[in-house]
């Protein structure tokens, strides 16, 4: 796996995350304004003050897309790892340990898939309070199903190799077949279905905000912000965009990435 | 028709159906974790010992669980999903015409969106790794993840506001016909069909090219078939199964999507109703909303299990 | 019209490699390579994987797998150039004048539709036959070939239809359309012997009925030299030796012909049986994988200290089961395994770790027995640190002996299995069972994925380790040939009861059997006319009972 040799593509997504990562990382020191202080009038245009306008009650949006971006990547990073952990976790475990324990694990993730995710989310939003914690265990318990299902699979095709039973023979533990045996071959496709999650962690967490459902106000994020200006798209103004355009342009980059990642793991599963 | 294969399809479903009554608990069961219960909700602060005891006996909440869930799903059955909370109507009644609102937008879509993608998909396939293949991949990829509500505002911004051509809001109301029913939904349509399309038709691909890439083809090929009857008498057989389930999967993603765009354009569907009453809080209405969402769901999937359980002559056909 | 049918003239095929992070590069698959062939006549093209035979026959069709591409020289058919047609002559070509049998009929017929479809599509499709005579004759074809109730055989789909008959299917298929010229690509490898002898003599007496040219593509001499009239040996992609069969088999020029003919180098003299007590002995074992058929049934077997037991059998027999058995992966329903004189507990998990150290496995597909992110120093040297706790220069110094002792070496340490050929990771697997200092190691079909002179090396080498370790083996396989080399007592098995089991000698002289006989007398042997006199003296045997 070569970065230097990696498609064009690749290489923007890679730049555009690195991007993404240091706004989040050194938001409060970037953004000209508080998130929430009120700095103008409705809906300004662009200007040499407020480079991208400013929104519904007068905030600055370059400032509030700053903190919005470091608000929705934590969330999503902290949710996907969690349900990365959980899932890959659990599903390593019913791979190598088969039987009942399979069983009951793989039944009880068909029963949560058995629902559309936003769906579920909704139902149990109606109930639970709605703050950072609720959102993002919802979204890592949620999510932990789709990586139980991609982790078992690649760790049940790995399993069933001769080496895998050729260590069981010799009388290795659980966890060395796990993280000797298993992992090593599961780790680029593994990364790649990080990726993935990741970005639909940010899409997801942004439905919900544009719904009213995800992170509450005054703290800015990207769905939310859309859901705040959306009324100016009826007169023609595009505040409701940038926010959106921030969203798509990172999965869009993340997608590059990871079909690279893919690209890597198929060519190398066929030599 | 093999006794072994009706067995087959007898077990999909019943796994459907208890997969479905296992969900219905879920749903009832949400309610039952909330710190207090929906009468403490519905009085807050202001509650009295003596009407919230009232309210309990009133909603049925001095019942046990058990009980309660058995009434309700019950009720349920018989179409009766129970009071809401907020405005004391009949859940049935608000859900009524929005239900077929929302079944028409997305059937509407999908009827656009299937064929488009396994047309796009087959074209990808018959021009693979030439250029109109790398061109539908480097778009799809491009649009793969784009959310619901980027697409739906810049199709407002650019059909509704600048060129005029279509509303902005999908309004519909009981008077209107078909035809104008179908104007006012084009941009939700298109919304929809668009947030699925890149993913049907990259699957339908992968499905085409997994099977074109099977042993018999290449036989088919060396006897001298014809391009036309290698794909449509050697493969499609073959290929109809996997496309089945790409169709299903993303008509599932379209019951999703179905809930944001709904939200965009302001359409009176159940999408609406059920994000209204999840700020509300109004616990029948959700939970009627989601069983139904659940259902529609539930049934798509074991739809699909159903048909590729027919369309494999293995089953078909026993030793 | 020319005196030949086919003639292929100085043939070149290239293949382009995509390797992700490098260049794309070309690999010369067939170089130079021409032959010529008379109506009615077979021409076998034998060689080891990787020899370009498969490329060659599917080039005499203009067609070139993934990337594959004719660079140069010519293909001429009845006075016309093969490689010039395009479009509708091209579809005429293949199919109407020459036909195809894939190795893997499972796979190549469509799962989707009947036989009869698939086998008369061709002749109704370029308008050669109505429907009723294609059906017809396919009927005709069906009788031909031995299938049985040929009438009705065609109605059926492929899975609904045995190995053995869907590689007769496939030839009746490729007879449909009437062909010039069929090539077979290895059509009876997947099968068992006692069935390969069946198809063998059916595709043989279909060729000289109907007349038609052949290409027989194999690995395997003694196959080829029943059905063709000429062979040539190809290695690498270029011609070795091109002869009549009677030449290359009796009279062989090049060396690496010569070491095809001799199969088998090994020969061990059969150890005596002594009266100790045996190192492994299992007593009427049963087992079952769902509860209700047993795959092995009131199987009991020894073996002793520093011999070696084949256990041999087709698929089906129950032999890799017994293997599962003994290992502890699969608790037997009945009956007791006693190793060092002592009861084994059934189960791996309640084994004590001196018995894993004690009994240990080789697989059949080194591919897929060592774990592509380990290095060879990993793989071989993970037991010595598991069993004995080495470390460091200890262990280093340990695993380098075992690389020495399977003829490798220290260059080897720090490779990945993807950069050894098949044989080396089939040493480096034995090195692995070895680095323990077993008693026992079963060997489940070690040589069945590897090329005759691959498999040739490590059989010698296993019984030069035996030699030197004292260590046993049991030997399973379907090769009599392998059995015949290697072995002190034989196993013979046929669904998953034991035939008999006895010395070397006893097992291999007669009288057999009639199962015994059965597969012996299957074992194609390197000389003309073998098949021919088995097949009468079935024949015989039949009349005779």
């Amino acid at each position: 796996m070569r970065l230097a040799r990696a498609p064009l593509t690749a290489k923007l997504g890679l730049i555009i995350i690195l991007f993404y990562i240091l706004v989040a990382l050194f938001g409060p020191f970037l953004a000209p304004h508080k998130q929430s202080d009120v700095v103008g009038s409705v809906w300004q245009p662009i200007s040499k003050e407020f480079p991208l306008g400013t929104d519904n009650v007068g905030r600055d949006i370059l400032s509030r897309m700053i903190y919005g971006t470091r608000t929705t990547l934590f969330i999503a990073f902290i949710a996907t790892c969690l349900s990365f952990s959980w899932g890959i976790l659990t599903g390593f475990f019913a791979a190598v340990s088969g039987g009942w324990i399979d069983q009951i694990l793989s039944r009880w993730v068909d029963l949560l898939m058995a629902f559309p995710t936003l769906i579920f989310a909704l139902v149990v939003l109606s109930i639970v309070p709605i703050n950072m914690t609720t959102l993002i265990l919802v979204m890592a318990i949620l999510d932990s199903t789709r990586v139980f299902r991609i982790a078992r699979a690649l760790a049940a095709d790995t399993v069933v190799m001769d080496f895998v039973e050729a260590a069981r023979l010799r009388g290795e533990g659980t966890l060395w077949i796990i993280f000797r045996e298993i992992l090593p071959n599961t780790l680029t496709p593994l990364v790649a279905e990080y990726g993935l999650r990741f970005s639909f962690a940010v899409l997801f967490l942004s439905s919900l905000s544009f719904l009213g459902l995800g992170v509450q106000p005054p703290a800015a994020d990207w769905g939310g912000m859309v859901r705040d200006n959306s009324l100016g798209i009826t007169f023609g103004i595009a505040a409701s965009l940038i926010p959106a355009a921030a969203l798509a342009i990172l999965t869009v980059s993340v997608n590059f990435v990871v079909d690279w990642l893919l690209d890597q793991t198929s060519s190398l599963r066929n030599q | 028709m093999s006794t072994y294969l009706i067995r087959l399809v007898l077990q999909r479903f019943a796994l459907g159906l208890i997969t479905l009554f296992a969900i219905s608990i879920l749903i009832f069961l949400s309610a039952e974790i909330l710190p207090g219960d929906v009468a403490q909700t519905i009085l807050g602060q202001s509650a009295t010992p003596e009407n919230l005891a009232n309210l309990r006996t009133q909603l049925g909440l001095d019942k046990p669980p058990l009980q309660r869930y058995v009434n309700w799903l019950g009720g349920v059955l018989q179409g009766d999903f129970g009071t809401a909370l907020t405005n004391r109507q009949p859940v049935a009644k608000l859900i009524g015409t929005r239900f077929g609102n929302t079944l028409f937008l997305a059937f509407v879509s999908a009827i656009i969106a299937v064929p488009l993608a396994i047309l796009l998909g087959l074209l990808a396939v018959r021009f693979r790794d030439k250029w109109p293949d790398k061109l539908i991949s480097a778009l799809t990829l491009t649009t793969i993840s784009l959310p619901e509500f980027f697409v739906g505002y810049v199709l407002i911004l650019v059909f509704a506001i600048k060129l005029r051509w279509f509303p902005s809001l999908s309004t519909v109301s009981s008077t209107m016909d078909l035809g104008d029913r179908l104007w006012v939904i084009v941009l939700p349509c298109a919304t929809l069909t668009f947030v699925v399309l890149a993913h049907m038709m990259r699957m339908t691909r992968a499905a085409i090219i997994g099977v074109m890439s099977s042993p018999y083809i290449e036989m088919a090929q060396l006897k001298g078939v014809s391009p036309f009857n290698i794909i449509f008498r050697h493969a499609l057989p073959n290929a109809i199964s996997p496309i089945i389930n790409v169709v299903v999967v993303n008509l599932a993603y379209l019951i999703v999507g179905v809930v944001v765009v709904e939200v965009i354009f302001v359409y009176p569907g159940m999408g609406q109703l059920f994000v209204d009453n999840v700020s509300k809080r109004d616990l029948p209405v959700v939970q009627a909303c989601g069983l139904i969402f659940a259902t529609v769901f539930i049934g798509l999937n074991m739809l699909a299990d159903i048909l590729s359980i027919l369309s494999n002559p293995k089953l078909r056909f026993p030793k | 019209m020319a005196e030949h049918l086919l003639t292929v003239k100085d043939l070149e095929i290239k293949a382009k490699v995509h390797r992700p992070g490098e260049k794309p590069f070309d690999v010369t698959l067939v170089d130079k390579v021409s032959f010529q062939l008379k109506k009615g006549k077979v021409l076998g093209l034998i060689g080891e994987s990787g020899a370009g035979k498969s490329t060659i026959g599917l080039a005499t069709l203009a067609y070139g797998r993934f990337g594959c591409t004719i660079t140069g020289g010519q293909i001429i058919l009845h006075d016309n150039n093969v490689l010039s047609y395009e479009g509708e002559a091209l579809r005429e070509h293949r199919g109407g004048r020459v036909s195809y049998v894939a190795q893997s009929a499972a796979a190549a017929f469509n799962p989707a539709h009947k036989l009869d479809e698939q086998i008369t599509e061709v002749a109704i499709n370029k308008g050669a036959m109505s429907r009723s005579e294609a059906v017809a004759y396919a009927k005709l074809l069906y009788k031909k070939l031995g299938l049985p109730n040929p009438d009705r055989f065609g109605r059926r789909y492929p899975h609904q239809v045995s190995g053995g008959q869907l590689q007769r299917a496939m030839t009746a298929m490729a007879l449909a359309s009437k062909p010039d010229l069929i090539v077979f690509d290895e059509p009876t490898t997947a099968l068992d012997v006692t069935t390969q002898i069946d198809v063998l003599a059916a595709i043989k007496e279909a060729i000289h009925e109907f007349n038609t040219a052949a290409l027989y593509i194999s690995h395997d001499l003694a196959v080829v030299g029943q059905v063709a009239d000429d062979i040539m040996v190809l290695r690498h992609g270029k011609m070795v030796e091109y002869g009549t069969t009677e030449q290359i088999l009796y009279k062989p020029q090049q060396d690496y012909t010569k070491q095809l003919v001799a199969v088998r180098s090994v020969y061990k003299e059969e150890k005596p049986r002594t009266k100790e007590e045996p190192l492994l002995r299992l007593e009427k074992v049963t087992a079952s994988y769902d509860g209700k058929v047993n795959v092995v049934q009131d199987l009991s077997i020894e073996l002793e200290a520093g011999h070696t037991l084949a256990v041999v059998g087709e698929s089906g027999s129950g032999k890799s089961t017994a293997a599962r058995i003994i290992m502890g992966l699969l608790p037997p329903l009945q009956g007791k395994i006693y190793f060092e004189g002592k009861e084994l507990t059934p189960r791996l998990k309640e084994r004590d770790k001196e018995i894993k150290r004690k009994i240990r496995m080789i697989y059949q597909m080194p591919d897929v027995a060592l774990n592509p992110r380990h290095t060879v120093r990993d793989t071989i040297g993970r037991p010595l640190t598991f069993f004995f706790g080495l470390q460091g220069k200890e262990r280093e110094h340990r695993v380098v002996e075992l690389l020495d002792q399977i003829e490798m070496g220290a260059d080897y340490l720090n490779r990945f299995p993807a950069e050894l050929s098949g044989g080396q990771k089939q040493r480096v697997c034995i090195a692995r069972a070895l680095a323990s200092n077993p008693e026992l190691v079963i060997c489940d079909e070690v040589t069945s994925a590897l090329d005759p002179l691959v498999a040739d090396g490590i059989l010698k080498l296993l019984m030069r380790l035996q030699e030197e370790t004292k260590v046993a083996y049991l030997f399973i396989t379907h090769d009599i040939a392998t059995v015949r080399a290697i072995s002190d007592s034989i196993a013979v098995m046929y669904q998953g009861k034991l035939v008999e089991v006895g010395q070397k000698s006893k097992i291999l002289s007669p009288p057999h059997p009639a199962y015994t006989e059965l597969l012996l007398s299957s074992v194609p042997e390197m000389r003309m006319g073998w098949l021919e006199e088995a097949i009468s003296n079935r024949k015989m045997a039949a009349a005779g009972n």
